[in-house]
């Protein structure tokens, strides 16, 4: 428990302190600066902002998750953290689980806070910026899982960064199809959906994820 | 420290289309020294991950007993972090504290030279305060005591080998991986190294040193590893 906890604290510590914080603060910018400009693209008219102003903000979430992948687990793989870690008996599986868990809180609850923000940007009213912030606490894990198995798979590979997102987007779609689908139908249960799909996606990634650090060292 | 123990039989290493060593057996026991020698490219620290069980031979097997420790080119910290606390998140990780806290000093400030590489004291040498008894190193004995404010990043290549040897094996386990140790460390701490090394050996650990450079340790035997090359 005590290595959970060492894990925890040491993954927190460089995603929110010193020199990581810029790079943390970074998906948050982009998420509400797409908010702020989709107005000016499509006109300032309110009932199309409104109708279609949740989406925007499901498409900005999802790609705004995307800019934190290329530095979520290549600087460790690098330094040979997960060897040392492997050497101190510490599963790689517990340690990509401890680092998903740092992973959305460092960029779940914070995107949350910013779509309060955003939806007064595009508009939204009150009903709306409830179904959007519910699909996101459902749909964020879930992005989270998909980004850091996918980190995990590019670790070793030149230009990684890039073709994570282009790895991402086709995956994250089930989630957007019922986190932004919700907002149309204005049903809990696309949420209830989006969460499960979250859930599936949570109890893969340290498995898929410490397999495929595991392969890198062998590689 | 626990004992350990260590042995290859028929162990074969293929990296990509390479075959770089095959045929290798060995067997170490607690208090027992292997130098692996041979010039670069041979398979030096492919053998070192074999024997960690970081890398699958393949072929052989490697029969090991007790906890292991191994020390590469890689510096397992953070290096926006300072070197203190850097090192804590391994402190908390081993569950031990290897002083690297700058805010308390350890005890004892007369006792392992302060800021300059020495022999750390036998084990069992009373005066010491008890932390000190059974660890492999600490960060006085390494000369990183002023250092501990430093972001990692800031570290010269010398100083980057010392923290690497401090957290590579300050927890004591009995079987100590070390490739390329005197890599980057000067006359002097290279020197106090290999002391430390066989003090270490002396408390019944065993040490398998990959090193192109001369290791002087007592009784360590060596193993040249272009003999093993099909």
């Amino acid at each position: 428990m005590s290595v959970v906890a060492a894990l925890l604290r040491r993954d927190l510590g460089l995603m929110f302190g010193g020199a990581g914080r810029g790079a943390t603060l970074l998906p948050v910018l982009f998420f509400v600066a797409v908010a702020m400009l989709y107005p000016f693209a499509v006109g300032p008219a309110p009932d199309l902002l409104a109708r279609t102003g949740g989406g925007v903000v499901w498409i900005a979430a999802l790609l705004a998750s995307i800019l934190p992948l290329d530095r979520l687990l290549a600087r460790d793989v690098e330094r040979g953290v997960f060897d040392q870690l492997y050497l101190r008996g510490v599963a790689d599986e517990l340690a990509i689980a401890v680092r998903l868990l740092a992973h959305w809180l460092s960029f779940g609850p914070p995107l949350m806070l910013a779509a309060i923000p955003a939806a007064m940007l595009l508009g939204l009213d009150g009903t709306t910026l409830r179904t959007v912030e519910l699909g996101l606490l459902a749909g964020t894990p879930g992005l989270a899982a998909i980004g850091l198995v996918i980190a995990a798979l590019t670790v070793g590979l030149r230009g990684g960064a890039a073709l994570s997102g282009l790895l991402l987007i086709p995956l994250a779609v089930p989630l957007l199809v019922f986190g932004a689908g919700a907002l149309s139908t204005g049903g809990a249960g696309g949420i209830a959906l989006t969460g499960a799909i979250s859930l599936v996606l949570v109890a893969i990634a340290p498995f898929a994820g410490g397999a495929a650090i595991r392969a890198a060292r062998e590689g | 420290m626990e004992p350990a123990s260590l042995s290859a039989t028929d162990l074969a290493c293929r990296r990509g289309e390479r075959l770089l060593f095959r045929g290798l057996s060995f067997a170490l026991q607690p208090g027992e020294a292997l130098q692996i020698a041979g010039p670069n490219g041979t398979g030096k620290s492919s053998l070192l991950r074999i024997l960690a069980g970081l890398l699958r031979p393949w072929a052989g097997t490697v029969g090991r007993t007790g906890e292991v420790a191994l020390l590469d080119e890689r510096l397992a910290l953070d290096g926006d972090l300072p070197l203190g606390k850097a090192l804590q998140f391994w402190e908390r990780v081993d569950g031990i504290d290897f002083g690297a806290h700058p805010a308390t000093p350890l005890p004892g400030g007369e006792g392992p030279g302060v800021g300059v590489p020495t022999l750390p004291e036998a084990p069992n040498t009373p005066t010491l305060p008890s932390p000190f008894r059974g660890r492999e190193n600490a960060v006085e004995d390494l000369g990183l005591a002023g250092l501990l404010d430093v972001p990692v990043r800031f570290l010269s290549t010398g100083q980057r080998k010392r923290a690497a040897i401090l957290m590579s094996n300050a927890r004591g386990a009995g079987l100590w991986l070390l490739d390329e140790p005197l890599n980057g460390l000067d006359a002097q701490a290279g020197a106090s190294f290999q002391r430390q090394v066989a003090d270490y050996l002396s408390r019944g650990g065993i040490a398998v040193v990959a090193s192109h450079q001369p290791f002087d340790v007592p009784g360590m035997r060596r193993l040249e590893l272009a003999d093993y090359a099909p």
